[in-house]
């Protein structure tokens, strides 16, 4: 069993903007613990002698050429955003008075 | 913010030695970002130069700029590296909306460039070797306003506006290893490596290398550890340093403030610190610990780097001379002595004085007017020098009026200050304030008649072989016309109305 709380879950939630009730709270551990579980059955599985794989096809050196193609209009950009405030996002600040 | 006690710096040094450790971000200047084609350009409208890719909308796919990799590679060959054969990009994951995709696509555990070292010449001459741990790719993050609370910096702020423009451009970032043995020096070593760091990168082109644009921008950890002790002192990171001169400002003012703390038995927190320049004070920022874990791991969504042995030799072919040489190579070119050849370098100064001769100067001359009147201007405005609006080219046009009796030292720095006011090039400005010497005889022998009215034996003075008694007329001369009279000139009609 890994060890994910409802503190934890709270704490990510609160770091994510993402409102949760006390249920879904409850809900979320269960979900979270599962998968870290599932997950962590890879390391019956391997020894520590094989190395991290993050492709399971071996490619490199996939590049783009230094060409500037079309962005978004500011319009498109912010089109999506909750907020926004002089062709700029405005978000939440950040930290508290010192 | 409270007021920190600082210990004075020659007892700080008496008591302490001073490890420091620097971190240099370069901005590279490639057309386009570090992973998609938006422009890579300052001072556009916000937001204009984004796209799913930097602003990090579900299902866009990065994809690495191969100018970008080019460039690292160039930095890392620069500054003595051994370049990886194999790296790859990370996500360092954090929360904070400088970055829309809650992480920073980075390098971790492979960076493209390690194990290098750079020679950095101090002001009194002495070179130490910085030693350089590694130079990683990483992108930029968006620029965030803080708008309300009572200071208009982060902490109060009741909101933040982010522009991503910035989100995506390309970063190398440097670090060196701690470094030891600076002791008072320290500081102007911080600096200097800075400096020689800007040298390289643009000497290469691969940054504007623009401090107060943020091309180029510094990280000084500083500890203190008693004289003698092995275990290094818990460090402060100073961000937000933004001019060679504040990093100097910086370092001594964290090597006062922690060693007023430790003599008073505090422990240094490890944090972040924030510099002021309008205080010449940091101020704490957040605890280091806490933040720490940005659970790195390998960015699933971009292959390997791995750059061909060829690929890398093909580059090192294309590489200018190292700093080191064409130090020496310009200094025997120009002629210039050691004590004028340091001040030149410690203003960093070579590419503007290389420029100016280029242009078409005598190098003495560019010396002069960099170090003197440009040096001194910029001290006044609390800038850098080399940040000042000017071209060498410029500079060398005004070289030119001087010497060819345009206008004189005086006019000449007039003339300056409107060329740095942006009223065009020097010859342009003269133009249009007339502000060129006057050497037409009729003009000046009417103004020394005047002067003679007032001064009658001055000319019976001069028939004396009192030569000196012609400098009241010189300067009465001057005067009556603003500074703008040819005084060589006017000394030589004197002396001809006297011996008539």
């Amino acid at each position: 069993m890994s060890e994910i709380t409802p503190d934890l879950v709270r704490h990510l939630a609160n770091l994510a903007r993402i409102d949760v009730n006390e249920n879904e709270v409850a809900l979320f551990a269960d979900q979270l613990n599962l998968i870290v579980d599932s997950v962590a059955a890879i390391k019956d599985a391997v020894a520590g002698d094989v190395p991290a794989t993050s492709h399971p096809i071996a490619m490199a050196n996939v590049f783009r050429e230094d060409v500037i193609e079309p962005s978004l209009t500011q319009e498109q950009a912010l089109s999506g955003a909750a907020d926004s405030a002089d062709g700029r996002f405005r978000v939440h600040a950040i930290l508290d008075e010192e | 913010m409270a007021k920190d006690e600082l210990m004075n710096y020659e007892k700080a040094l008496e008591q302490f030695e001073v490890v420091i450790g620097l971190e240099v971000h370069v901005e590279l200047n490639t057309n386009t970002k570090m992973f998609c084609g938006c422009r890579n350009e300052f001072g556009n409208e916000p937001n204009t130069n984004v796209c799913p890719i930097c602003i990090g909308l579900p299902g866009s796919l990065p994809a690495v700029n191969k100018k970008a990799v080019e460039s690292s590679i160039k930095i890392g060959l620069q500054l003595g590296c051994e370049i990886a054969p194999n790296g790859r990009f990370a996500r360092k994951n954090y929360f904070y909306p400088d970055l829309a995709k809650n992480f920073q696509t980075s390098q971790f555990d492979e960076p493209i460039a390690f194990e290098g070292a750079l020679d950095v010449e101090v002001p009194s001459g002495k070179v130490f070797t910085i030693q350089i741990e590694r130079a990683h790719m990483e992108e930029d993050a968006g620029k965030l306003t803080h708008v309300g609370g009572s200071t208009g910096r982060i902490q109060g702020a009741e909101y933040s506006l982010v522009d991503y423009n910035r989100a995506g451009v390309p970063l190398v970032e440097i670090v060196t290893k701690p470094v030891y043995g600076a002791g008072a020096e320290a500081p102007e070593l911080a600096a200097a490596y800075v400096r020689l760091i800007r040298e390289i990168v643009k000497s290469m082109n691969v940054s504007d290398a623009r401090m107060e644009r943020g091309n180029v921008r510094c990280d000084a950890n500083v500890s203190l550890r008693p004289h003698g002790q092995e275990k290094l002192g818990t460090r402060t990171e100073t961000k937000n340093v933004n001019s060679l001169r504040s990093i100097e400002r910086a370092v001594r003012y964290e090597i006062q403030r922690q060693a007023a703390l430790l003599a008073k038995g505090v422990a240094i927190t490890q944090e972040t610190r924030h510099w002021h320049e309008d205080k010449g004070a940091t101020s704490s920022g957040r605890p280091k610990s806490d933040a720490d874990d940005y659970r790195y791991f390998p960015e699933p969504d971009l292959v390997p780097v791995q750059p061909s042995k060829a690929w890398i030799e093909e580059i090192r072919a294309t590489l200018p001379e190292n700093p080191a040489d064409r130090r020496k190579r310009v200094q025997a070119e120009w002629g210039f002595a050691d004590l004028e050849f340091r001040d030149v370098v410690n203003a960093g100064l070579l590419d503007q004085i290389e420029e100016t001769v280029k242009a078409g100067a005598k190098p003495q001359a560019a010396r002069k007017w960099w170090t003197g009147e440009l040096a001194r201007i910029a001290n006044t405005q609390d800038q850098d020098v080399t940040d000042l609006e000017i071209s060498g080219a410029y500079v060398a046009e005004l070289a030119g009026l001087v010497e060819a009796g345009k206008i004189n030292d005086r006019l000449a720095r007039e003339v300056l200050t409107f060329v740095l006011a942006g009223e065009g090039s020097p010859a342009q400005v003269v133009a249009a304030r007339g502000l060129e010497v006057v050497s037409d005889d009729g003009a000046l022998i009417a103004a020394i008649e005047a002067a003679l009215a007032k001064q009658p034996d001055v000319l019976d003075a001069i028939r004396e072989g009192r030569m000196q008694a012609a400098g009241a007329v010189i300067g009465a001369v001057m005067q009556a016309m603003k500074g703008s009279a040819d005084a060589g000139r006017v000394r030589e009609l004197l002396i001809e109305m006297a011996n008539k």
